[in-house]
């Protein structure tokens, strides 16, 4: 077991490096001279000499990476070009916002895609079946920054139930936690569809429903709990699409948190920001799907990573 | 009905995608007396913030949308293919790499890494395509690698090999040509996963730059007059949505057709 738990860390550690690598390159990418276009072309030659030494762009590309690694494990990414505050403080002051967002939509993720699921499997090939996954599919073909205006147009301006946009008032969460937990969904009820199916076919079913348990019973007590497995995995791997997603959603809501900030550095040119937000969101990624494969091996005892 | 209703949805788009410059459509004649006019007031589709005709923006974002998934999945799927197979046929360190690439790759989630290397390479629709394609290659680079890894050992190919036949050719003629279902059930999927990925681009200010259209800037510029003009949200979006199902459903089909068990989870 710890041998499993080893080499999965092993990995990780892999692709943390190749990912910090990675993100450090971006800035390279740059078309032309990266000061140029975070200054602009009017700027004076001292003052882009001035950044381009404040951002080590002017040693070898593999001193530079030292530092920047060195950097981070310090906790130092660096200052932010257009407010000058360091960019820890940055992220720091925006990460509540989006940890507060992503559970609020896995929870709508689960509240939506577990009856829908349970239902379609149940009754399997039945207009019930059909509805469920006519809806997902709907659900799937609806993209984030689409859903967020409709729902502001329905429920914020017709109903006046939510607020349009921010953090502040009471319930601003529940729209943006909509749009992006409705879409995952649709995947998950998809996903658990399947599971539960697969999972009704075997014995021990049979042996519930013989037993003379009802059909609640079985399918609560005996069907959803083996077939969670490989939707803990599907919802692990959604966690990172999540925080993707919500580059989107939060732009679409105002929401202040790393997604908006990602965007409003961009359109600022203040790269370093940039790079930042990429990397947090990245990372967070990958320790979450590690995370999720080695709860994976622990609950089931079938399961051996890498063998 | 299933078959035919998107191949219709999609036919009509592909239209629009191709013929949109012969068309005569004016995307950019602005009407000052018509702004913000709504279908009901003033037929058509409606007008826009500046007075443009909804209708012909529609047909210039459908253009915007097919080429830009034209381009990527033309492009990724081809150079994924190719470097996916090759890797997996001749082995060694090369596929090794590989696998740490597409590991790396796949490390960042959905659009994030689309939306930060737009971002850093600047606006345009050339750009897009770019991102775009940089973030698509993988998924066919590991498809195509696992394809061919469960195929190179197969009599047939031994056979090739024994009788001298170049690398290069046993992977074209004896390989491809049994890979590619799986393959095109992907690039089916990629084709709507491109078209929100550009709209979600264009959304963000980071695809078109006005005045051209696109379905994700039409819905950006309509965000700002939701109550006086929803039709503006409402329109290009529907558009959108109406052609990705369209995608899917048809993915749906050959999949089912071309009986290719699962396309996911395949390293």
């Amino acid at each position: 077991m710890w041998l499993v738990i080893l080499r999965r860390l092993a990995s990780t550690a892999v692709v943390v490096v190749g990912v910090v690598v990675l993100v450090f390159l971006l800035i390279h990418l740059i078309p032309g001279d990266p000061v140029d276009v975070m200054l602009g072309e009017s700027a004076q030659t001292a003052d882009r000499e001035a950044l381009r030494i404040s951002l080590g762009l002017d040693k070898p590309l593999l001193d530079q990476l030292i530092i920047y690694i060195k950097g981070l494990i310090n906790f130092d990414l660096g200052r932010s070009l257009h407010s000058q505050q360091p960019i820890t403080a940055l992220l720091a002051e925006r990460l509540p916002a989006t940890v507060e967002l992503a559970l609020a939509a896995l929870l709508v993720t689960l509240v939506l895609a577990l009856p829908l699921g349970l239902v379609a499997a149940a009754r399997h090939n039945t207009a019930w079946d059909q509805g469920a996954m006519a809806f997902s599919l709907l659900g799937v073909s609806i993209p984030n920054f689409w859903m967020g205006p409709l729902l502001i147009l329905v429920f914020s301006l017709w109903l006046g139930w939510f607020p349009v946009s921010g953090r502040e008032e009471v319930g601003a969460v529940i729209l943006p936690a909509l749009t992006l937990g409705s879409s995952l969904a649709a995947i998950l009820a998809r996903m658990i569809r399947s599971s539960v199916l697969e999972v009704l076919g075997e014995n021990f079913i049979r042996t519930a429903y013989a037993k003379g348990l009802s059909r609640r019973q079985v399918l609560i007590r005996h069907a959803l709990p083996n077939a969670m497995l490989p939707v803990i995995t599907i919802l692990g791997l959604q966690l990172g699409t999540l925080l993707a997603g919500a580059v989107i959603t939060e732009t679409v809501f105002s929401w202040p948190g790393i997604g908006l900030l990602t965007i409003e550095a961009i359109q600022s040119r203040d790269y370093p920001v940039v790079q930042a937000c990429v990397l947090v969101i990245a990372l967070t990624y990958v320790l979450i799907n590690s995370f999720t494969d080695l709860l994976y091996a622990l609950i089931d005892p079938r399961i051996r990573v890498g063998t | 009905m299933q078959f035919w209703f998107p191949v219709f949805i999609l036919a009509l788009w592909a239209v629009f995608g191709i013929a949109a410059p012969w068309l005569s459509l004016d995307p950019n004649n602005i009407h000052l007396e018509r702004i913000l006019a709504t279908p009901m007031a003033s037929g058509g589709l409606g007008y826009d913030d500046l007075g443009r005709p909804l209708l012909d923006r529609l047909a210039a974002g459908a253009t915007t949308s097919f080429l830009v998934a034209f381009w990527v999945v033309s492009l990724s799927s081809i150079f994924g293919t190719l470097i996916g197979s090759f890797s997996a046929y001749v082995g060694g360190v090369w596929d090794r790499l590989l696998v740490h690439v597409i590991n790396l790759f796949l490390a960042f989630p959905g659009i994030l890494l689309a939306i930060a290397l737009a971002g850093i390479l600047g606006p345009g629709i050339e750009n897009v395509v770019i991102a775009l394609t940089i973030v698509g290659w993988v998924g066919y680079a590991r498809l195509a690698r696992a394809q061919v890894l469960s195929l190179k050992t197969r009599d047939h190919v031994l056979a090739a090999i024994a009788l001298g036949v170049p690398r290069a050719r046993v992977v074209r003629a004896h390989l491809l040509p049994l890979i590619s279902a799986p393959l095109i059930v992907e690039a089916t999927f990629g084709i709507a996963s491109v078209i929100v990925a550009e709209a979600g681009l264009s959304f963000l200010g980071l695809g078109v730059q006005p005045p051209d259209a696109s379905w994700g800037s039409m819905v950006r510029d309509g965000t700002r007059y939701l109550l006086v003009a929803p039709h503006m949200v409402i329109v290009p979006g529907l558009a959108m949505v109406v052609v990705v199902l369209a995608v899917n459903l048809l993915g749906d089909r050959l999949r089912d057709r071309l009986d290719v068990k699962s396309v996911a989870n395949q390293v």
